[in-house]
Parts: structure tokens; C-alpha cells; sequence
């Protein structure tokens, strides 16, 4: 009996340091800027989405929505070209040089991206790639391919060869019976990892700011704008990224855990 | 139906010999089965057969055509793997259907066809589950009908039933070899078990270290193995090797060896020779060879005994003899074979000497 309490008490406290912080975010962004500076109230008289409206319209929020889908879309229809086939060679073939490419990708991996803005920005310019949407994405393809290629080679060691030989001997080519069989296998992993990919294009803030400066995907934008407006702006910008990453997450919940899953084998 | 020729063919692995050169030549209809310990390259030659892996040199015939350097798909074979490989996306019925479906037949064909095969095998009431919802017994006679739905010259089949348990592989067993003579199709038949090699091959191939040591019926590959290899591989338990010294009068000759005294009817010409003589062909008491040895350990089997004994010498010598039979470890028992049951080897080339 006293185990159950302390197992409750134990639940609710760790749902309470998740999650209180993200209530007052959604509490803060949608109070009345009379409510938010009264320190009477903590529950406001009335919610508005006076914030969100300002945000989205007047200052421009919804465009830095649309370029930062694209760049993430860009990103994601640039990193899965590349990074599936490479992931696909890293499960099923042996070849020289294997590990150390597996370990220059990891590497990659552990070179802030903040370190490469400042040169990027420089040979941008000279290209004239700086301040466009495909700059962006394609620095974030650079931050989302070494992901892609690990989780989807981990992915496909995970589906049987013999799956797609049986394909192969059956009467399929080899690229067929990949499309055919091993693709529709793979499909549930690789969509959660696309969606992994999209939040992670959509939440990075650093080089976007560096190498836009009207072209500003949704992260940079709020950092140059809400920074410096009250409170409750910078609550209602937290919602606005929040809340589409949150959806996605909340839909492919049982995918990315089998992805990762897979991954840690 | 097809004859299937392999002539000269290597698959080197860097500096692994998978492959080392294999002539064989498997008549239309037959079922061979392919035999040896893991790593003998028994499943690289059926994956070279399929297309799956390419070889090195050499060159493959069905028929007469050459299809050494095909693709898997343009050679009309069809394979059982291992894992079976039953696609988990697919209904039973759209597995068994699926390679009609690539080569382009009608939809009342396609459904003719798998209605006969899954009545072949028995799983017509299964149709249209997902694999994930059968039973591993009930998979492979799905990945069965899959590859026979199609009339393939040639069907390959990888340890089908290395996976099913001790019962049911009994069964299938027979079930598969029925099948297969019914429908008549070419069968190459991969496995490491000696009694699914006797029991459904026509004949036998046994492989070592990517080499053929020998291909022929049962019957020949136990009576007359040509190496210790196969002497050694076939039977269960394995049979017992004694060096023995050639005593010889010039028409007669006496192996000597283990304190054992073999007379046999000619010089096998050679100074020293392994006698090969299986566990089942040594019989207690006195005999046309006897010898005394000292029991240290027996496994009964009920309908045979298995005796772990020791020579003079402390040669282990393993002998089975039917029936239920009661030894206590340390005594001492008189067993004899008769001559005509040994086998002779040639102890540097290992090959067998014919007397």
C-alpha cells in the first residue's frame, strides 16, 4: 500500500517536471497582457490568441512557417537521395573502408554546426547562395544526412535479406525486389525517420540565423524578432514551434521508439 | 525439368577457397542433396546454382544452355530458404501467387495455381492469413508451395527444415520427398544432417573445404565411403579408426595394430594402414576378430546400446550392438567384428584401399 503511494507520489512529481513548464509556456502565450503583469493572477480572467495572431500576421511568423517546411523538405528529399542507397551499402555489403566510413560519419556528428556556419556563410556568398531557402536546407541536409544514413542502415539490417533474394530468385531484378519487398518492409522506420529528420530541420536555430537574413526559416526568425518584445510574445513563439513537432511526435510515437530501438541493437 | 551440369566451378572468397573446383552432374528429375559440415561450401555452390552469388570460374549448364552469368530471375529456378523467407507484407495466398504475378499470368491462372499448390501442401485453410500468424511449420509449407507454384526446372532448397522441430521434421521429410517425386522436378537439397541426406536423396554429394569428396547412392556412400572424410562423416556414432602395421606373407597379410590382429586375404602393399570398422558392426562375444576392451562409459538408446570402451593401449573404441544391454564403467568385455566389415585407408592420402 505505502509502495503504491510512494510509486504515485514518484509519477506525479516526474510528470510535474515535464510538465509544468510546458503549461506555463501554453498558459503565458495565450494570457491578456494585463493578466500576465498582474501579480494577483496566476489563471487568467480570459484566453486570447491575440499573441499568436500578432506573431503569425503582423509580424510576418507564417512566412518564416512556409520556409522553414521547405527547408525541411528540401532538406529531408536531399538527405534520404543520398543517405538511402549509402545506408543501404552500409547494411548489406562488406567493402574496404566500411569502418572507417561509419566513423567519419559519427564524426561528423560531433563538429558543432556553429563551427562550419561562419566559413559556410563566406563561400555562400561567394556562390550566391547566401540568404536563400536552399542555402538553409542545404546546410541542414549537411546536420540531417549522417543521421539518415546510420538510422537507415540499422533499418535495413533489420529486414532479412533472404526477404529480398527470395524476390530476386522469384523474378524480380535486384533493384525491383528492393522496391517491391524491402522498401514496403522498411516504410514504417523510414517515415518515422523522416519525421525525426523534419524536427530536426525545423527546430535548429544557429545557422539559419547566420545564413539568412530575410529568408528567415520560423526558429531564426522568432530568435530576431520575439527576443525583443514582451513576455508573452516570446511564450505564444514557444507554442508555435512547439506545437507541430509535439503532433508529429505524438503520431509516430510507437515508430521512433522502434526505430531507435533497432538503432541500439 | 531440367538436367543441371556444374563444370569446374570456384568461388574464391579473397583468399578462401569456397569453392574449389566442383564437376557434378544431376540428372532431370533427380534429388540430390548436398552434404557436409558447416563451412564446406555446400550452400555457396546452391547460392552459385540460383545466381545468387556469382562465381569465380567455372561454368553452370541447364540443359545445354549456359546460365553461369544470368540473373536469378532469368534462370527458372525457385528456392525454400532457411528462414523460409515468406514475405510478412503478404497475405499467404499473394506470396504463394506473387512470382506468377511478376511473370505477367492471368488472375484466374495465378488463382488456379495457388489453389493447387496450398492443396498440395495442405494449407489451402490458411490462404489468407499473414505470415506472422502461422506457426514456423505452417510458414515452410508456405514458402514450399511458393516455389513450386510455378513449374521452376530446377527447385533449390537451402536446410528447409533445420528450423522445425525433431517431429515435424520427421514428417516433412517424407512429405517433401513424396512431393518432389510426384512433380518431378530437378531438386538440389542442402543440409548438414546425414539421416535427411539418406532418407530423401537419390544421391549424395558430400562436400569438405569447398571440394566434392564424393557423390553417389546411400547405400555407396556408406558401404564403400572413398576417404576417411567420408568414412568418418557418414554414420552415426563415427566410425573407429586403428593404424595397424602390415604383417604380410605375400598372399596373405595380418594388420596388427592396438593389440588388434586383422587377418585379411591380401597385401593391401602398403607398411601401415587405418582400419576403419563402424560401431554398429562390432558385436559382443568371440568372433573372426575378438578383442577385449575396458567399458568406461555407455549411452543406452533402449533399442541399441552405445559402448565407450578402451583398448589395451587406451584406444577408445566405440561399438554399438542392438538392444538394452547393462555394462557397469571399468568392465572388461569381449567383442569381436567380422573382416569383411572393415573399411582400409591409405594413412597419408586418407583415400580408401580396395582389397
Amino acid at each position: 500500500m505505502l509502495k503504491k503511494l510512494f510509486f504515485w507520489i514518484a509519477v506525479i512529481l516526474i510528470a510535474m517536471w515535464f510538465l509544468t513548464p510546458i503549461v506555463m509556456i501554453f498558459l503565458a502565450a495565450f494570457t491578456p497582457a494585463e493578466d500576465y503583469y498582474n501579480p494577483h493572477k496566476i489563471i487568467p480572467s480570459h484566453l486570447t490568441f491575440e499573441h499568436l495572431y500578432k506573431l503569425l500576421f503582423l509580424l510576418d511568423g507564417w512566412k518564416s512557417i512556409i520556409i522553414s517546411v521547405e527547408v525541411a523538405l528540401i532538406a529531408i528529399g536531399l538527405s534520404f537521395l543520398i543517405g538511402l542507397p549509402a545506408g543501404y551499402a552500409m547494411a548489406r555489403y562488406k567493402f574496404k573502408g566500411k569502418r572507417a566510413i561509419n566513423l567519419t560519419i559519427l564524426l561528423t556528428r560531433s563538429i558543432p554546426l556553429i563551427v562550419v556556419a561562419v566559413p559556410l556563410i563566406v563561400i555562400y556568398m561567394k556562390v550566391g547562395l547566401s540568404d536563400t531557402v536552399l542555402g538553409v536546407a542545404l546546410a541542414h541536409t549537411a546536420m540531417i544526412l549522417p543521421f539518415v544514413v546510420l538510422i537507415t542502415s540499422s533499418i535495413f539490417s533489420g529486414i532479412s535479406v533472404e526477404y529480398e533474394e527470395a524476390g530476386m530468385v522469384f523474378g524480380l531484378t535486384h533493384f525491383q525486389s528492393f522496391v517491391k519487398i524491402t522498401l514496403p518492409l522498411a516504410l514504417p522506420g523510414l517515415a518515422a525517420s523522416a519525421i525525426y529528420s523534419f524536427i530536426m530541420s525545423w527546430n535548429e536555430v544557429f545557422v539559419a540565423s547566420i545564413l539568412t537574413l530575410t529568408n528567415r526559416t520560423l526558429p531564426a526568425h522568432i530568435l530576431n524578432t520575439a527576443m525583443a518584445s514582451p513576455d508573452y510574445f516570446k511564450f505564444a513563439a514557444g507554442v508555435m514551434m512547439a506545437v507541430p513537432a509535439m503532433i508529429f511526435i505524438f503520431f509516430t510515437r510507437k515508430y521512433l521508439i522502434s526505430m531507435w530501438g533497432i538503432s541500439l541493437k | 525439368m531440367a538436367r543441371v551440369r556444374i563444370e569446374n566451378l570456384k568461388k574464391y572468397f579473397g583468399e578462401v577457397k569456397a569453392l574449389d573446383g566442383i564437376t557434378l552432374d544431376i540428372e532431370d528429375g533427380e534429388f540430390l542433396v548436398l552434404l557436409g559440415p558447416s563451412g564446406c561450401g555446400k550452400t555457396t555452390l546452391l547460392r552459385s546454382v540460383s545466381g545468387l552469388e556469382s562465381v569465380t570460374s567455372g561454368k553452370i549448364f541447364f540443359n545445354d544452355k549456359d546460365v553461369t552469368n544470368l540473373q536469378p530471375k532469368d534462370r527458372n529456378i525457385s528456392m525454400v530458404f532457411q528462414s523460409y523467407a515468406v514475405w510478412p507484407h503478404m497475405k499467404v495466398r499473394d506470396n504463394i501467387g506473387y512470382p506468377m504475378k511478376i511473370k505477367g499470368h492471368s488472375k484466374e491462372e495465378i488463382e488456379r495455381r495457388v489453389n493447387w499448390a496450398a492443396n498440395m501442401l495442405n494449407i489451402s485453410e490458411l490462404l489468407d492469413r499473414y505470415p506472422s500468424q502461422l506457426s514456423g511449420g505452417q510458414r515452410q509449407r508456405v514458402a514450399v508451395a511458393r516455389a513450386i507454384v510455378l513449374n521452376p526446372a530446377v527447385l533449390l532448397m537451402d536446410e528447409p527444415l533445420s528450423n522445425l522441430d525433431a517431429l515435424l521434421r520427421v514428417k516433412m521429410r517424407s512429405e517433401l520427398k513424396k512431393l518432389q517425386e510426384e512433380l518431378g522436378v530437378t531438386t538440389i537439397y542442402v543440409t548438414h544432417d546425414q539421416v535427411e541426406a539418406m532418407t530423401m536423396g537419390d544421391r549424395i554429394a558430400v562436400m569438405n573445404r569447398g571440394k566434392l569428396q564424393q557423390v553417389g547412392t546411400a547405400s555407396e556412400i556408406y558401404h564403400k565411403p572413398v576417404n576417411m572424410f567420408v568414412a568418418g562423416f557418414i554414420g552415426s556414432p563415427q566410425m573407429n579408426f586403428l593404424r595397424a602395421k602390415t604383417v604380410s606373407d605375400g598372399t596373405k597379410a595380418i594388420l596388427k595394430g592396438h593389440g588388434v590382429d586383422i587377418p585379411i586375404s591380401s597385401d593391401p602393399g602398403l607398411e601401415e594402414v587405418v582400419v576403419g570398422i563402424r560401431p554398429e558392426h562390432i558385436g559382443l562375444g568371440k568372433g573372426e576378430v575378438s578383442f577385449e576392451a575396458t567399458v568406461f562409459f555407455i549411452e543406452k538408446l533402449m533399442s541399441s546400446t552405445i559402448i565407450h570402451s578402451t583398448l589395451e593401449d587406451g584406444k577408445e573404441i566405440v561399438s554399438m550392438i542392438p538392444g538394452d544391454h547393462e555394462f557397469k564403467n571399468g568392465e572388461k568385455v569381449t567383442m569381436s567384428f567380422s573382416t569383411e566389415k572393415i573399411h582400409l585407408f591409405d594413412p597419408k592420402t586418407e583415400r580408401r584401399i580396395e582389397i
